[in-house]
């Protein structure tokens, strides 16, 4: 078992024909299950055109018809991003995972305000992506480090998650599902949703959950853990040494009006019982020792 | 992006907000013109610089003659104005704007920012004009009030007219508040805004209401679509080493310690200078040097890096995914021979490649401290630092 995703899951790639989507969508294929799990691309004006032996459509509805595809990833540019968020929204997916940095922050406020009352789900935008090691991998993370196994990562970043998961894999802790929820302020599923999925999840023994300052993400999952999660989570806030005031690469990772510190998100999750590290090197040793301890 | 109070409210009134007249001005001499063409009897001279709490510094004085003006106005251009928003040197003036004053009945505060949990547009009101709204927020948070604006419908005539009435603005100047903050809100959406403050919004002696401040910051990723906002840009007000990095894409802030990083992505980033202070050091520097950093980026980011008098030493940590080590590790052996590294340097390197990256740095016959993981660096760099 695992999250959200599995070897059975049917992908398409919006925005496939540019040079980022072909490059990831090669590297999802060839991953696992990869060649059987992605199905079908999105480009407009492009249908009929094939990559990589994946066939492309002209829109989301149309590839998920004829593919049975449920859910997408999206490449697309910033400037058309939200709009393919909305396009997959409109055909009725299951899940879109959004990679697409640098949308405006104003469009995903009026994505967001579409979603409202639809079923589908949406990781990101600004992310990695979500991996089910050994089975698929949907995104721009690298297969190589992850390791098959019963630990959940959840995720605000890209490489401070890769991190993580290669230290688990250092210490021999595969990994059930790892989800990157995105570096925006404005964004899909957060720490909380993904958390009570994992919780649920019965092959996800315990969680790592990475999250960096800005918003209040972190706190509003850590009491929801505080009172309802039934496996251990080791936590980690990035950014204790981050000025006021400035907006720290990711658009959402910035403290504003005294809000989104790190020491607050870090005091808050331990008060719910989150089992902190200041140490970013020591995301896995703390788990290892939370659970052989 | 911020840009500067007279260019808020010049965006301002083309939403339909009043404000006071007035005009920018770079001299004393244009200052004086100004202020005769405005006509008496009372100005104001206020600062323009990025950063707030201006007036507490003394950077905005009421005056009562020409002359005045122009003394006012000779005092404060080119003086290196400190508030709490900037370091203790100050920013230097470079640009005032000369207004008319105006009789002050009563001030309140109106703003608008983007609420990330409830991911929405919110308006926020309160009778407190003239402080700052944190300030407000922590003290008496009962008199801001909040309204969610729904995308779809904006600010509504009953939205605005209960909010304005709810801080105490009189009937008689109600239309007037809506206008101002229907104004707010589509300028606020129409130019792709972070947050709109005007504060205060003052009601006058004769019952008008006029953005007596104004301050609007943008959203850097919605600006390829605004390029009058663009032309706005003060790059005086600016770090130059920020605006240089960003002419190379890389996402880079000055901090006040004496290691610089390069890290690719803003998470590891962060991470990477939060160890170096676990491990006893400071950090000089955030450097995100992105997905795709060429040997061209990673050069760029040394030179930067160097160009701060305080650096002491160099961390690289690199988690290659995408980027492959072997990739950086070329990078990072030509960028240091390129600026004729001076300065330890630690590199740590995980992922795709590890291996041809590590052997391409033993190799270079460089001074490189090599690191296992990110604890190694940390402990490496910083006692690196201490020594140099």
């Amino acid at each position: 078992m695992s999250i959200l995703i599995n070897k059975n899951t049917k992908v398409m790639t919006q925005g496939m024909t540019g040079k980022v989507g072909q490059f990831h969508t090669l590297h999802c294929k060839n991953y696992a299950n990869g060649a059987n799990c992605f199905v079908a691309g999105v480009t407009p004006g492009k249908a009929g055109q094939s990559y990589e032996g994946i066939p492309i459509f002209n829109s989301v509805m149309e590839a998920s018809v004829q593919t049975g595809a449920t859910v997408s990833v999206i490449y697309v540019p910033p400037p058309f991003a939200a709009a393919a968020i909305d396009e997959a929204v409109e055909a009725g997916l299951e899940l879109v995972i959004c990679i697409t940095e640098g949308i405006p922050v104003h469009d995903m406020l009026r994505t967001r305000y579409k979603m409202q009352g639809k079923k589908t789900l949406l990781i990101g935008p600004n992310c990695p992506g979500l991996i089910t090691p050994d089975e698929i991998k949907i995104g721009i993370m690298p297969g190589h480090i992850h390791r098959k196994g019963r630990i959940g990562v959840v995720s605000r970043s890209g490489t401070l998650t890769y991190e993580a998961v290669w230290q688990l894999s250092e210490l021999g802790f595969g990994q059930s599902s790892c989800v990157g929820i995105g570096g925006d302020p404005i964004n899909g599923m957060k720490h909380l949703s993904v958390m009570k999925l994992f919780n649920d999840d019965p092959d996800t023994d315990a969680v790592v959950m990475v999250g960096e300052i800005g918003g209040s993400d972190e706190e509003e999952c850590a009491r929801w853990i505080k009172s309802n999660m039934q496996k251990p989570v080791v936590g980690f806030i990035a950014g204790i040494t981050a000025p006021l005031g400035k907006r720290m690469g990711h658009a959402g990772a910035i403290i504003s009006g005294g809000q989104g510190g790190a020491e607050d998100k870090l005091a808050v999750m331990e008060e719910c019982g989150i089992r902190i590290t200041r140490n970013p090197a020591e995301m896995g040793k703390m788990m290892k020792h939370v659970l052989k301890g | 992006m911020k840009i500067h109070e007279y260019q808020a409210k010049e965006i301002l009134r083309q939403y339909g907000v009043p404000t006071p007249r007035g005009s920018v001005c770079f001299s004393v001499d244009e200052a004086i013109a100004v202020a005769q063409q405005l006509g008496g009897p009372i100005w104001v001279v206020k600062a323009q610089i990025h950063a707030g709490g201006r007036g507490q510094g003394g950077g905005v004085k009421v005056v009562n003659s020409v002359q005045d003006v122009g003394t006012r106005a000779g005092e404060i251009l080119g003086m290196q104005l400190v508030t709490h928003q900037t370091n203790a040197n100050g920013q230097l003036v470079r640009r005032l704007l000369i207004e008319e004053g105006v009789q002050i009945a009563k001030e309140y505060y109106v703003g608008m920012v983007i609420d990330r949990s409830k991911q929405g547009v919110v308006l926020m009101a309160s009778s407190e004009g003239g402080m700052e709204i944190e300030a407000v927020a922590a003290h008496s948070p009962e008199k801001i009030h909040k309204v969610w604006i729904n995308p779809s419908s904006g600010l509504t005539d009953a939205e605005a007219d209960a909010v304005a009435q709810r801080i105490g603005i009189p009937n008689a100047a109600l239309a007037q508040a809506r206008a101002c903050l229907q104004g707010l809100y589509r300028a606020f959406v129409e130019k792709d805004a972070m947050l709109a403050e005007i504060n205060p919004l003052v009601l006058t002696a004769d019952q008008n209401l006029l953005a007596l401040d104004a301050k609007i910051n943008f959203d850097s990723n919605a600006l390829f679509r605004h390029p009058e906002i663009v032309a706005l840009r003060d790059l005086d007000e600016e770090d130059p080493a920020e605006v240089e990095a960003s002419q190379f894409d890389l996402s880079y802030i000055s901090l006040n310690g004496n290691i610089g990083c390069l890290v690719n992505g803003a998470g590891l980033a962060m991470a990477t200078m939060d160890i170096i202070k676990l491990y006893g050091g400071m950090p000089a520097n955030f450097l995100d040097v992105g997905g795709g950093a060429s040997k061209e980026k990673v050069t760029e980011a040394f030179k930067l890096m160097l160009r701060n008098p305080n650096l002491r030493a160099i961390l690289v940590n690199i988690f290659g995914g995408i980027m492959k080590c072997d990739v950086i590790a070329e990078g990072v052996v030509a960028a240091a021979r390129e600026v004729h590294l001076k300065v330890p340097l630690v590199v740590r390197l995980e992922g795709t490649n590890v291996d041809l990256g590590k052997k391409i740095l033993a190799e270079s016959g460089l001074p490189i401290i090599s690191a296992g993981d990110m604890a190694d660096a940390a402990a490496k760099v910083v006692t690196a630092a201490k020594g140099a």
